[in-house]
């Protein structure tokens, strides 16, 4: 299997001055491109051992009191360009709590910390790609950019395929959030459906009744070209 | 009209923020009892025969500011050039909240298919919005015949890439995202 090169269009551009960390932040040469090695095509694999009972409900896993929130599944699979769904894919994710606060030493925030909310979770994709998480919806918050910019309510995923070089880290929004169109860390993608694909739907059909509504949320990780030699059958 | 061919567009990444801890290493940053420990704690079992390293350094950005809110993590091979087993050779660190510095004791990677020894690496923090990938080199090794090393167009950005030796086993790796010095990033 090799890697297929990534297509730099679907992605931020690193200097986007809109996002002002950024201005200091991206390197101002190209990038060395060539073809990917063992080193970019192998990577960690993670085995369930590693994976809690609880790891995956952000509701429960801290302190085992439900934390507080509109209750949340969000839900979908981690696929490769080719389509394919990637299993045992690591998918670790982040997030404020129901008041747009983090658990952490530097978010100063009006909004209060819930003791019950930790804020991470992982869990493991299944044979066919797939991954669900319990959660409460993240509030938006404002941060220092603009005199008065707002984080759209978001979760963070981080993604490890097969290999490492398909790591990824990227960004949940949630659909009809009017400040989705007005974050600068949002605008750092240039391409419209680039960002329509970061938005997760409303999925009434994964949602539980008097229980909690659900989303949905596909990731696609760079694809793998697999060679007719690498294809066929024993024998052939 | 043709066919479509069908692939799917891979996701934008987004960056990763300033809390990424929470989400990556927890433990670190207070918040325990989710995650035993933080993945990536320990890249090789205590016995894993080879060479104990311990590798430092630092990330600045292009006014020469140590960041104090990067994630790096790595991959490597084992002291036999070999990727894996499991999650083995694969490890992350956050940088000090105070002087930006982090650390990773492990063992001294073997060659691999021909490419000098080196380490993968991968950087992430606030005002990064597509993860940064680049290799660490050692000094002291011959990097005469490694395919990338070798082919850079600029030469003098090569050191950019190799480890310093500090000693007795240590050596510094200083990544500076911009300006003079810059490390060289890749795209493989």
């Amino acid at each position: 299997m090799t890697l297929m090169p990534r297509n730099r269009a679907n992605h931020p551009l690193p200097y986007a001055p809109g996002y002002k960390s950024s201005i200091p932040r991206s390197p101002k040469l190209a990038l060395v491109s060539g073809a990917p090695t063992a080193t970019e095509q192998t990577g960690p694999v993670f085995g369930h051992e590693l994976i809690g009972k609880l790891d995956n409900n952000l509701i429960l896993n801290f302190t085992g009191e439900p934390a507080i929130g509109e209750r949340i599944i969000v839900h979908g699979r981690v696929l490769d360009e080719t389509g394919r769904g990637v299993a045992g894919a690591l998918v670790e994710v982040w997030q404020a709590n129901a008041g747009g606060r983090y658990r952490h030493k530097k978010d100063g925030y009006l909004a209060p910390l819930d003791p019950n909310f930790g804020g991470c979770g992982r869990t493991l994709t299944g044979a066919d790609g797939s991954y669900e998480f319990l959660t409460i919806r993240p509030g938006a918050y404002p941060w220092p950019n603009g005199v008065n910019d707002w984080r759209p309510m978001h979760i963070h995923f981080s993604v490890f395929g097969q290999s490492f070089g398909q790591r990824l880290i990227t960004q949940m929004y949630f659909e009809g959030d009017p400040l989705i169109a007005r974050c600068p860390i949002v605008n750092t993608i240039p391409d419209k459906a680039a960002i329509d694909r970061l938005v997760a739907p409303l999925d009434m059909g994964r949602a539980l009744p008097h229980d909690c509504l659900a989303y949905k949320f596909d990731i696609v990780i760079r694809g793998n070209r697999q060679t007719m030699f690498e294809n066929r059958m024993e024998g052939l | 009209m043709v066919q479509q061919l069908g692939y799917l567009p891979e996701s934008a990444s987004q960056t990763a923020g300033p809390y990424v801890h929470i989400g990556c290493t927890p433990n670190f940053v207070g918040i325990h009892g989710i995650y035993a420990e933080d993945l990536g704690a320990t890249p090789f079992p205590e016995d894993a025969p080879g060479q104990r390293i311990t590798l430092t350094g630092v990330v600045r950005d292009g006014l020469g500011k140590t960041l104090n809110d990067v994630m790096v993590e790595f991959w490597q091979a084992d002291a036999q050039g070999r990727y894996g087993p499991g999650a083995q050779g694969f490890a992350r660190r956050a940088s000090n909240f105070e002087t930006g510095e982090w650390e990773l004791k492990t063992i001294k990677p073997g060659a691999v298919a021909g490419m000098a020894p080196h380490i993968g690496v991968w950087v992430v923090a606030r005002g990064i919005n597509i993860g940064l990938q680049t290799r660490l080199y050692f000094e002291g090794d011959d990097h005469s015949k490694d395919p990338l090393l070798t082919r850079l167009e600029h030469q003098n950005r090569r050191d950019t890439l190799i480890a310093r030796d500090t000693g007795n086993g240590t050596y510094r790796f200083d990544i500076c995202l911009q300006g003079d010095g810059e490390t060289v990033f890749l795209d493989m």
